[in-house]
């Protein structure tokens, strides 16, 4: 099929970008996205023009470094899918592709499709763990979790850290992706003790990161490539109003 | 030279509780005036530098990557093996050693391999205190499930992420140390030179990828954590970014590379389709607990639809070849066997380089709710990528290139013969001999770099004065020089070829010659064309844009530099290597009914490869084996 695409291009972070537009000729159905891309490149390097800048890695869809939006959606229309993982069967001949990088005040672009997200980091490492030493632990079994509240804290967990519910959301809000994490470590007994604390350093983490805040769209849960669900949110907002309520042991 | 391992000699049950003891220890209130370099930052690199950073030494962490939280490790699926015999069945670390000898086909050192076997279950414990969700059971207990080469179920996984999981709760703990300052990080960099100064260690030279400055770092310890090599395939399971360049820049400082000829070519991978895929996706091992490999057992057959062929025309080979392990034979056999079906014409597939890998007897048997349960992910995958429904039809699978148990050499202590540089994870050699087993890889990771890095490091450490070098050193200047000129002549050249055009080149010589089957021929062959490869590259490729900025072509360019020459080391120690062991199949060493066949008697070594120059014969040293506990035999999994 052959297609046309318009691509964000941006030299460098100070610069001003602007759509350009490329043929992408010749492309198979079983390619995928990234591949389309790689193709047009080639192109581009054999005509001595700067390929397109874009983020990729694994190509099996779990690192999370791919971010383009693709005509107006994080990682394009398919559902539940990374870009790495969107194939060109999903397209049609003749049509017309908009490709632009992530676009959040916390994301700033480095070079075309290529954003700084290390915002995420940040998040992380303000309480995003359980402070357990390195030796020194239980056996395994010793906390029994049931069948249930270790599903839940998986369907937390999976969370692949791209960015896409960042992406997609009008605020630029990073609610999803730490929700994620609080809920999962907040479901877990090992992770519990320290549950007031981390959402109270994770939620300011948010805002000294420059994201904003959450006022309900669902975009992050249709964009998300893991589907990662929106009850997480509420999880957070509950431990949130948890921790804002001393308990006997706290002076 | 013949090398020694420093193994720990005696009882092997009591071989890490005793070099533990005999290490020097360095006192907690000097540890900080130590600085550690940790390049990579996936199971082995995260996990070493956050408990390196805990213990107070002062790591600076590198990645390639916008984050550490990317690093391969995270594409890892089916799981992790410990040896807590949680299901009864008669496991042991004993076992769980014996297997791992075994599965490598006797080419790895036995001690390195027990305290693997050993620090297994401190790893599981480990991963639940970080809050990894670890598959469980409706009471509460962790479950298992099995994998190749093992009568037993060890296996511990998180669905089909358990990379993934492991992953991030070694990121959760390393970014933990990045906020309490012990550990800095450094994204998006490319380590692009080791530092040696009159024979040791001292730091790294590395390209800061989003502006293309180049930058010295010093440390009293260099460690590196940097992954494996099958890209030099081109096409392979790993992800783009993964390359030898790290290891290779320490081989070219003198690191002796030990067994690359050692490959692991991984049985369950989606097949190749056209001529323009950028890589190849696997599927978890762990299918082939639920899956029946098969192909049909007349060639005209190859064409029908799967389910329009008769039972008794089908030719369940692995099951039929190996009774007691069935479906679930050792990676490097079951590869083979793959290969051997499709090479006598019986082969599925638009490409028929393809088997099938059926899960109707188990969807009859559990039903599909349970199969989704167990592998909805990997169901989900391999639609995305073929279009077809493997409840539906049997998905079809063919081997793939996916890890590389050859490394760099290192002793006990995973120190390089460069004093001063350790290696862990994928990166070095050291347990997987000549053949890894499912789920064995995070184990390695997480134990090198949560059990082992943090005691072997010390007695190195403690016996030297901290900082005594630094990015004043002239020898860092030196290596700043010779790095940008590497680029600037990369970049100079100009040619017609781009960098994946000789990529690709580079990857189908050594897939067709240095792959699944080498001979003689072959891989002499190999060795006459990869220097013309090379020769091109330097001399026709077309690298755009400029050193100073963040430019993708370029990084590809200096990853495939160093494929070209490591290529040519891997290949002579394919050709040298006369016999069949684990990954590494000689045509020549087979037995009649096609199995791999050792010679003990000439080649029960470790090769351990010096770097004379790019084009210049390596030197080979060896590092004989001792097998004391278990007994050298013929691998047997019928």
């Amino acid at each position: 099929m052959n297609l046309t695409l318009h691509v964000w291009r941006q030299k460098g972070p100070q610069d001003k970008g602007k759509l350009e537009t490329y043929p992408a000729n010749n492309i198979s159905s079983d390619q995928s996205f990234l591949e389309m891309l790689d193709d047009v490149n080639e192109e581009l390097i054999k005509k001595g023009q700067d390929p397109i800048a874009f983020d990729h890695d694994c190509r099996e869809g779990i690192c999370g470094m791919c971010s383009q939006v693709i005509n107006g959606r994080p990682h394009g229309h398919e559902e539940r899918t990374t870009v790495c993982q969107l194939h060109m069967r999903q397209f049609d001949d003749g049509d017309e592709i908009f490709i632009e990088p992530w676009r959040a005040k916390a994301f700033p672009v480095q070079k075309d499709l290529i954003v700084d997200r290390s915002a995420l980091d940040a998040i992380m490492q303000s309480g995003g763990y359980s402070s357990c030493h390195t030796g020194g632990v239980a056996d395994g079994n010793a906390i029994l979790i049931g069948k249930p509240v270790a599903d839940y804290a998986m369907d937390a967990a999976e969370c692949i850290g791209c960015g896409a519910c960042i992406a997609a959301c009008p605020n630029s809000s990073a609610m999803l992706f730490t929700s994620a994490k609080v809920a999962q470590l907040a479901a877990l007994p090992q992770g519990e003790p320290e549950a007031k604390k981390r959402v109270k350093a994770m939620t300011q983490a948010i805002l000294d990161e420059g994201f904003g805040n959450c006022t309900n769209h669902y975009e992050c849960e249709a964009a998300c490539p893991k589907g990662i669900s929106v009850k997480f949110i509420a999880k957070l907002n509950r431990e949130y109003l948890k921790s804002l309520v001393p308990t006997s042991t706290e002076s | 030279m013949i090398l020694d391992g420093k193994a720990p000699t005696g009882d092997i049950q009591t071989s890490w509780d005793r070099a533990r003891f005999d290490m020097k220890l360095v006192n907690p209130s000097n540890k900080r005036k130590y600085k550690v370099i940790m390049v990579g930052s996936g199971l082995a690199g995260g996990a070493g530098a956050a408990s390196l950073g805990e213990l107070g030494y002062h790591v600076d962490c590198f990645c390639y990557q916008d984050s550490p939280r990317r690093a391969h490790s995270i594409a890892a699926q089916g799981g992790i093996n410990a040896a807590k015999s949680y299901p009864n069945d008669g496991d042991s670390i004993y076992r769980l050693f014996y297997d791992t000898v075994k599965g490598g086909d006797f080419r790895a050192r036995e001690a390195d391999v027990w305290r693997l076997a050993q620090v297994s279950n401190n790893i599981i414990d480990q991963c639940v205190a970080q809050g990894v969700p670890f598959a469980r059971d409706y009471a509460g207990y962790l479950d298992n499930r099995s994998f190749g080469g093992a009568q037993v179920s060890r296996t511990f996984y998180a669905r089909g992420q358990t990379g993934q999981q492991l992953l991030l709760g070694a990121y959760s703990a390393l970014s933990r140390q990045i906020k309490n300052k012990t550990v800095t990080m450094y994204n998006r960099r490319e380590m692009l030179d080791l530092v040696v100064v009159d024979g040791v260690a001292k730091g790294i030279t590395v390209r800061n990828l989003m502006t293309g400055e180049i930058e010295s770092h010093w440390a009293d310890a260099v460690v590196l954590a940097t992954g494996g090599f099958v890209n030099v395939f081109y096409l392979s399971t790993n992800a783009m970014g993964c390359s030898a360049t790290a290891i290779w820049k320490a081989s070219r400082k003198g690191a002796y590379m030990a067994n690359p000829c050692y490959t692991q070519i991984h049985p369950t991978c989606i097949p190749q389709h056209g001529d323009k895929q950028s890589k190849l996706t696997l599927m978890s091992e762990s299918l082939r607990n639920d899956g029946r490999v098969w192909v049909p057992k007349k060639a005209e057959d190859c064409d029908k639809y799967p389910g329009d062929i008769a039972p008794e025309d089908r030719d369940y080979y692995l099951e039929r070849k190996y009774p007691s392990f069935g479906n679930l034979a050792p990676r490097d056999i079951a590869s083979r066997a793959a290969k051997e079906q499709c090479d006598d014409g019986r082969g599925v597939g638009e490409t028929k380089r393809g088997v099938f890998l059926d899960f109707q007897t188990s969807i009859d048997r559990v039903g599909q709710p349970m199969i989704k349960e167990r592998y909805g992910n990997l169901f989900e995958m391999y639609e995305k990528i073929t279009d077809e429904d493997g409840y539906e039809r049997p998905m079809r699978i063919y081997p793939a290139p996916h890890y590389s148990m050859g490394g760099l050499w290192v002793d006990y202590q995973c120190m390089s013969n460069i004093p001063g540089l350790f290696v862990l994870g994928e990166a070095n050699f050291s347990v997987h001999g000549a053949n890894r087993l499912g789920a064995s890889a995070l184990m390695q990771g997480l134990a090198d770099g949560y059990f082992v890095i943090p005691y072997t490091i010390a007695p190195y450490l403690a016996s030297l004065t901290p900082g005594e070098v630094k990015e004043d050193h002239p020898e860092f200047k030196k290596s700043v020089e010779d790095v940008k000129g590497n680029i600037d002549k990369m970049l100079s050249i100009k040619g017609k070829k781009t960098v994946s055009e000789l990529h690709r080149e580079l990857g189908s010589v050594m897939w067709e010659d240095v792959g699944m089957a080498r001979s003689d021929a072959s891989l002499k062959n190999a060795l006459q064309r990869i220097p013309e490869i090379r020769d091109e590259f330097w001399n026709n490729v077309n690298v755009t844009g400029g050193p100073g900025e963040l430019n993708q072509q370029l990084e590809n360019a200096g990853r495939l530099a160093d494929f070209l020459e490591f290529a040519e080391v891997m290949a002579t120690d394919a050709l040298h290597r006369e016999e069949s062991c684990g990954g590494h199949f000689r045509t020549e060493h087979q037995t009649d009914d096609g199995e791999a066949m050792r010679d003990d008697e000439n080649f029960c070594y470790t090769a351990a490869w010096e770097f004379k120059g790019a084009g210049k014969a390596p030197e080979l040293h060896k590092e004989p084996l001792k097998f004391e506990n278990v007994k050298l035999a013929v691998r047997s999994y019928k």
